[in-house]
């Protein structure tokens, strides 16, 4: 709370401000059961939590009224902020979502007020002396709870990202001097940069002569992305490659005329097996195909 | 700084050792045109692969060279680009247009003495 603004004349309202905090702790933990069976049945009301069963619920509910009451009680936070980040991970995976986390600690935080109105409407002075208690450490713990939910859905989304740019462009080599790059989704700026990156750094690394590049599962790509490409097929010129593009889908195909892109530069066949072809063709490969051990009809 | 400039067989190699000023750029290109006839060179070969950069005066005075070369009865080479530098030359339009590329010394020896390349005076193709 007040650390030490005057610690002398505010001492009496610390010291009271603490004692009621203990009071209404006592109470809580008195009303424990009831209280926590009120809150879950709100929950279920609010169709919050609908990933978890009943029993689950319940169970959370314990635990994190528990928490709940002992931050009160201490006023430090650190417990709970590891409960939240650890109920977090939990639920989650769950599909367990930030409206519903903040929903049932704010109906918790109603539940204790209104059971405080409740045990003080006599005394209207006392109730606002509890509340003055109250509030601000409730506060506080819905926002750590909510933050801790958030931060963990943060962390996740960062290391979700950080395995698709791991698994996003993979360099392959299928015959010496010849790489395909097969690309798969959306390709935004950040990913178009790492791709020229790859796709250059392979070349060098493997000495290819050709690359053969598929982008027959990306969806669509904006100006900004197309010459972006166009640029990596012009550098991997300057290393000595030549970028063979293949899979351009019809809407591909209009972005790159409708921004006017130089033809003459890009190397394209319509899918990865003419590319493959055309590639093995420039390398001077001859493919031919042998009867006698073609796998016998069973 | 000076650029070596080694004779091997029918072939001239250029290596740039640390980064050109325009006048040493100017030099080489002197330099490497009147050499080729001199020594009726067919190909020359220019390696920067020291280079952390290159400019548009780099880019400009290389295709230089190589349209001098040509119209001298040669053919001429830009190897060792880096990965880095390539990107950033095509960021800035310098996509060196019309001269031939390759990875490295050894891919640029293996593109001028490519079989089929009758004589210097052949039509440029890309490498491969």
């Amino acid at each position: 709370m007040s650390n030490g603004q005057g610690q002398a004349t505010v001492e009496p309202r610390v010291e009271s401000t603490a004692s009621r905090l203990r009071e209404l702790v006592a109470h809580l933990r008195q009303q424990r059961a009831q209280l926590r069976e009120e809150w879950a049945r709100l929950i279920t009301e609010a169709q919050l939590l609908t990933a978890m069963t009943k029993e689950e619920i319940f169970a959370e509910a314990t635990s994190v009224y528990d928490n709940y009451v002992e931050a009160l009680e201490t006023g430090t936070y650190e417990a709970l902020q590891a409960y939240a980040r650890n109920l977090s991970e939990r639920i989650i995976p769950r599909g367990v979502e930030t409206h519903e986390v903040v929903g049932i600690v704010l109906l918790l935080r109603d539940v204790l007020a209104r059971s405080l109105f409740a045990k003080y409407h006599e005394d209207f002075t006392k109730l606002n002396r509890i509340l003055d208690a109250y509030e601000p450490a409730a506060n506080r713990i819905a926002i750590t709870v909510a933050v801790g939910f958030v931060q963990e859905r943060e962390r996740i989304i960062r290391e979700q990202q950080e395995a698709i740019r791991e698994l996003s462009t993979p360099v392959l080599q299928v015959r010496e001097r010849l790489l395909i790059l097969p690309i798969i989704g959306v390709i935004d700026p950040q990913r178009a940069r790492q791709l020229t990156e790859q796709l250059l750094r392979g070349i060098r690394t493997n000495r290819a002569k050709v690359v053969v590049l598929d982008i027959t599962g990306v969806p669509y790509i904006d100006s900004p992305v197309a010459n972006h490409l166009v640029q990596t097929v012009e550098a991997a010129r300057l290393l000595g490659a030549i970028v063979i593009v293949t899979g351009l889908s019809p809407e591909i195909a209009q972005t790159l005329v409708n921004i006017g892109v130089d033809l003459g530069k890009m190397n394209t066949v319509g899918d990865l097996q003419g590319g493959i072809e055309e590639a093995e063709r420039l390398l001077g490969y001859k493919v031919v195909l042998m009867r006698e051990s073609a796998p016998e009809p069973a | 700084m000076q650029v070596p400039i080694l004779k091997q067989g029918p072939y001239l190699i250029a290596t740039v050792q640390s980064a050109l000023t325009d006048e040493d750029l100017k030099e080489l290109r002197n330099v490497l045109v009147e050499r080729v006839g001199l020594l009726r060179s067919r190909g020359v070969i220019v390696d920067v692969t020291a280079l952390d950069v290159i400019d548009s005066f780099a880019t400009r005075t290389l295709r230089d060279v190589a349209h001098m070369i040509r119209l001298r009865g040669a053919e001429t080479v830009i190897v060792g680009i880096q990965p880095e530098v390539a990107f950033s030359m095509v960021k800035l339009g310098l996509t060196l247009e019309g001269v031939a590329t390759s990875l490295d010394l050894e891919e640029g020896l293996a593109y001028l003495g490519r079989p089929g390349r009758a004589s210097g005076r052949e039509g440029r193709r890309d490498p491969g």
